[in-house]
């Protein structure tokens, strides 16, 4: 023997250090990848945040009109027909000429008027044939600013652009300005963002279309897709006999979950728009889509739910002279009801967050309309999300984010929901 | 008279419940009285309901299939007497002029504003509608009435309504199952039907194997780019190129972080860890995708520039990245559930053998878990492939045959999404061909389900 124990030693020694490395090296990674990824969650959340917090404060101007009765009523009857008619343009220019008497020529007149947002117009009519003891007085009103100047207001136009690139030039920059310095100007909680529809103007653009028009489609979804899943899972838990037919179906529903989104678009399209002539862009449409879709999920866990009640309970109801679907429906879906409505919110919060296939029918369209039923055209909270963020308007980024922001919050409460459900409910045996 | 179908189905509904009653009483009273009950084959509720089902499951029928079916019937019928005009007409002009008759029923369009042919086929249209509404009604009722009645007689001691109530039951239990099938059923007539129209028009080898797309076709013949490209294979290599680009990302990361909370975290940590995690899993993929337009796309192309690359705005690896991030949960969760499944006596006869822990890990755990983890890594690239949002927000249009990750490329589901959205006829190849394409994903995805799910399942086996 050449190699003394020492040396032995040693090389046993060095062999152990590099293999402790190697242990060190090896939980290092997992560590950075469980970083990483954590760290992904943490950057979209602030990004989504940090642009979409803005939008949900917008830019008021504060105006003194006179509701003059040359303009707003020339008939001089009151009557809510002819207020509806008057030339409330004229009351706001009006209004903003007092305001800035040095601004005379015709095009800077345009710009001024270009301040605020063409809402402005209706709200005053609205305020006026609500009240028609308004016409001949004056007050101080506040109307939405136009989307540019809500933008340099809450600082996202930079005066270092040159001038000729940016929405807002120099000029209306003065203006703004003035306004600000003598408090006509605010930034207010933004309630149209969640009580209008979708529009073609940014600040008048709202989300409410888009929720109930996500709301309309869920409903058929929930409607169609609970009852039939867990009809389908009590079935194949607790009837059906194993066989080539139940084996067919088994492996079905799992390569259905599986499935890409959007061929489930195709599928609607070809079938219930092109075949059964149901109308496009309807909530109707998309809650039959994305029941097909979420189906697979829903019977998949209320299986789970069902498998999870013990047997003793099945063999206590059938000692007890119950037949099988006695046992089933007195007995074993009641105590798999919480683990089923857990899995069925959980297929609904996917079901919300889902777009692809709704492209695919239609619910792309632009619909200023609130939809009030389940055939009206509509669209659903992703999508808009979708819509807004292709927009090359500037403003429509913290719309986007803002409407993200929503939709991430509705998702939020229903899986809260199904945790609490889970935490209230489950039992366990 | 109208009555909307939603009403129509509450009549049906209420019906059969008077139908329960009256089903419940007679069995009730046929037995003698109260005092008599024992009487009875069944329960006095299981008459009751087999009556209501008698009532209601007929009528609900009728609704169902007459709904299916009436608007074709009235479309076919108003185009019919339309005459020779409309049934010579190309196929995109009888959809505009089937458009605009349908505008002009709903309302959008004033009667006053169409032309006399098309008022006249409204007007007929509403016709036909009303007497449609009415016909369901009646029959409906009328089905739900006789049906019931006929149960209702049939009620008496000796029936065995328990029996009879349970056999329909299972019956709507047998056919809610069987809307799995169906619906897969449907999505393979559906997606072929349109498919094979499209290999009618453009040869299939064409389609699989040229290389160059650009379905814009012209209208007239004589403008330029007239006949459109329909060769795919653009598409599948930017496809692929995506989802390489998003494997790259989430496989290792999501192996290493399911190794690192399956064997080495606390409790404490894996219990913060997980639901942080699966948040990523919750989020919808349109999120990702605005995150990938608008701020990954530009971080990366300011990274490249001050390097002195050039990166297109639109590139594969911006959605790919961003594909890869969503794909992390996925790859994770399902790589912790095959390694939790390993037994642990295997990992207790590594650690006596003296070997270390990521020894233990590398040489045992994870090669006992591989045939799992390839399952679910293919179950990973099917999502990828059938991803569509961040792709069509975040990848481009152009159809670029490029193995680079910094141009752009376009995928088959942008492709789908670009021909289907919008206001295009039917049965032009250029609305075809995303069927084509659709065909094509379902088959691709299929399969990789398919195989990813026996391996797990024979995995799972495995260690039962």
């Amino acid at each position: 023997m050449s190699e003394s124990a020492n040396a032995v030693e040693a090389r046993i020694a060095a062999n152990l250090r590099r293999r402790y490395r190697a242990e060190r090296r090896f939980k290092a990674y997992g560590l950075v990848a469980v970083t990483l990824s954590l760290l992904f969650v943490v950057f979209l959340f602030t990004t989504i945040i940090s642009k979409g917090y803005s939008g949900f404060r917008q830019t008021y101007v504060q105006l003194e009109v006179e509701y003059t009765p040359d303009r707003v009523d020339p008939e001089g009857r009151r009557a809510p027909a002819d207020l509806a008619e008057g030339d409330y343009l004229a009351v706001i220019k009006a209004a903003l000429r007092a305001q800035f008497p040095e601004v005379t020529e015709r095009s800077e007149l345009r710009k001024l008027y270009g301040l605020l947002s063409q809402s402005a117009e209706q709200d005053l009519r609205k305020r006026v044939v609500a009240d028609p003891a308004l016409v001949g007085q004056s007050e101080r009103v506040w109307v939405l600013a136009r989307d540019s100047v809500d933008q340099y207001a809450k600082g996202q136009v930079s005066r270092a652009v040159p001038e000729e690139e940016r929405a807002v030039s120099d000029q209306e920059m003065g203006w703004i300005d003035a306004l600000t310095a003598s408090h006509r100007l605010e930034k207010r909680f933004n309630w149209r963002f969640f009580s209008s529809g979708d529009s073609r103007e940014p600040e008048q653009a709202g989300v409410l279309g888009a929720v109930k028009g996500s709301f309309y489609t869920l409903l058929v979804t929930i409607v169609l897709s609970f009852p039939i899943g867990v009809a389908a899972a009590v079935y194949l838990e607790e009837f059906a006999v194993r066989n080539r037919f139940t084996d067919v179906i088994e492996v079905n529903i799992n390569n259905l979950a599986a499935v890409p989104s959007i061929v489930f678009g195709l599928l609607g399209l070809a079938m219930f728009i092109q075949f059964f002539g149901l109308p496009r862009s309807a909530p109707l449409v998309g809650g039959l889509v994305l029941t097909l879709m979420t189906l697979p999920t829903i019977i998949i866990t209320s299986r789970s739910a069902l498998k999870a009640v013990p047997p003793s309970i099945r063999e206590a109801a059938l000692g007890m002279g119950a037949s099988r679907v006695q046992a089933v429906s007195h007995h074993v879906l009641p105590l798999a009801m919480p683990g089923m409505l857990t899995g069925a919110i959980i297929g609904m919060a996917r079901a919300l967050g889902e777009s692809a296939p709704l492209l695919m029918i239609g619910m792309v369209a632009f619909v200023a309309d609130v939809p009030t039923g389940v055939t009206s055209a509509a669209t659903v909270l992703p999508v808009q999300v979708y819509l807004w963020s292709s927009s090359p308007e500037p403003a429509f980024v913290e719309r986007t984010s803002a409407a993200i922001m929503v939709l991430l919050g509705f998702l939020l409460a229903m899986n809260a929901l199904a945790v609490l459900l889970r935490n209230r409910f489950e039992r366990r045996w | 008279m109208m009555i909307p179908t939603s009403s129509l189905v509450a009549l049906i509904v209420l019906l059969a419940g008077v139908m329960y009653v009256g089903g419940r009483r007679r069995a009730v009273s046929l037995a003698g009285g109260r005092g008599g009950v024992q009487r009875l084959n069944s329960l006095p509720g299981h008459y009751g309901m087999l009556v209501a089902l008698w009532c209601a499951l007929p009528s609900l029928a009728v609704v169902l299939v007459w709904n299916g079916f009436d608007q074709r019937v009235i479309l076919d019928t108003v185009l019919g007497h339309l005459g020779q005009g409309a049934t010579s007409l190309a196929a995109g002009e009888r959809g505009l002029l089937v458009n605009d008759i349908r505008n002009v029923v709903q309302g959008n369009v004033a009667l006053a504003a169409a032309s006399p042919e098309v008022r006249a086929a409204a007007l007929e249209w509403r016709h036909l509608q009303d007497l449609s509404h009415l016909a369901v009604a009646v029959l409906a009722l009328t089905t739900a009435v006789v049906g019931g009645g006929v149960a209702w007689r049939l009620v008496a001691p000796q029936l065995r309504a328990r029996r009879a109530v349970e056999r329909i039951v299972e019956a709507i239990l047998i056919l809610c199952s069987l809307v799995a099938i169906l619906t897969t059923v449907g999505i393979v007539v559906s997606v072929m039907a349109e498919a094979f129209k499209f290999f009618g028009l453009v040869s299939w080898t064409e389609f699989l194997f040229g290389t160059h797309w650009s379905p814009q076709m012209a209208i007239r013949a004589d403008q330029v780019g007239s006949s459109g490209a329909f060769g795919a294979v653009p598409l599948f290599t930017g496809t692929l190129l995506i989802a390489v680009v998003a494997m790259a990302i989430s496989v290792p990361i999501g192996l290493f972080a399911a190794i690192y909370l399956a064997e080495y975290a606390d409790r404490r940590v894996r219990a913060v860890t997980k639901p942080l995690l699966e948040l990523l899993a919750g989020i919808p993929t349109v999120v990702y995708g605005f995150f990938a337009a608008l701020t990954v796309g530009p971080l990366l192309r300011d990274l490249a520039a001050r390097v002195g690359l050039t990166i297109a705005s639109e590139s594969a690896l911006a959605a790919g990245l961003v594909m890869g991030i969503m794909i992390i949960p996925f790859v994770s969760s399902l790589a912790d559930d095959m390694i939790t499944a390993v037994p642990q006596s295997l990992r207790d006869g590594s650690l006596a053998l003296g070997a270390t822990h990521s020894e233990t890990i590398r040489k045992v755990v994870l090669r006992a878990a591989l045939p799992g983890i390839a399952g679910g890594i293919l179950l990973a690239v099917s999502r990828a492939i059938g991803e569509t949002m961040i792709v069509v927000m975040a990848a481009g249009l152009s159809a670029n045959l490029t193995a680079n990750p910094l141009d752009a490329v376009t995928t088959v589901t942008v492709q789908i999404v670009t021909l289907l959205v919008g206001d295009s006829e039917f049965d032009s190849p250029k609305t075809l061909a995303a069927f084509a394409l659709g065909l094509v994903l379902f088959v691709a995805t299929l399969l990789l389900n398919i195989i990813a799910l026996r391996i797990v399942r024979k995995y799972r086996e495995q260690y039962e």
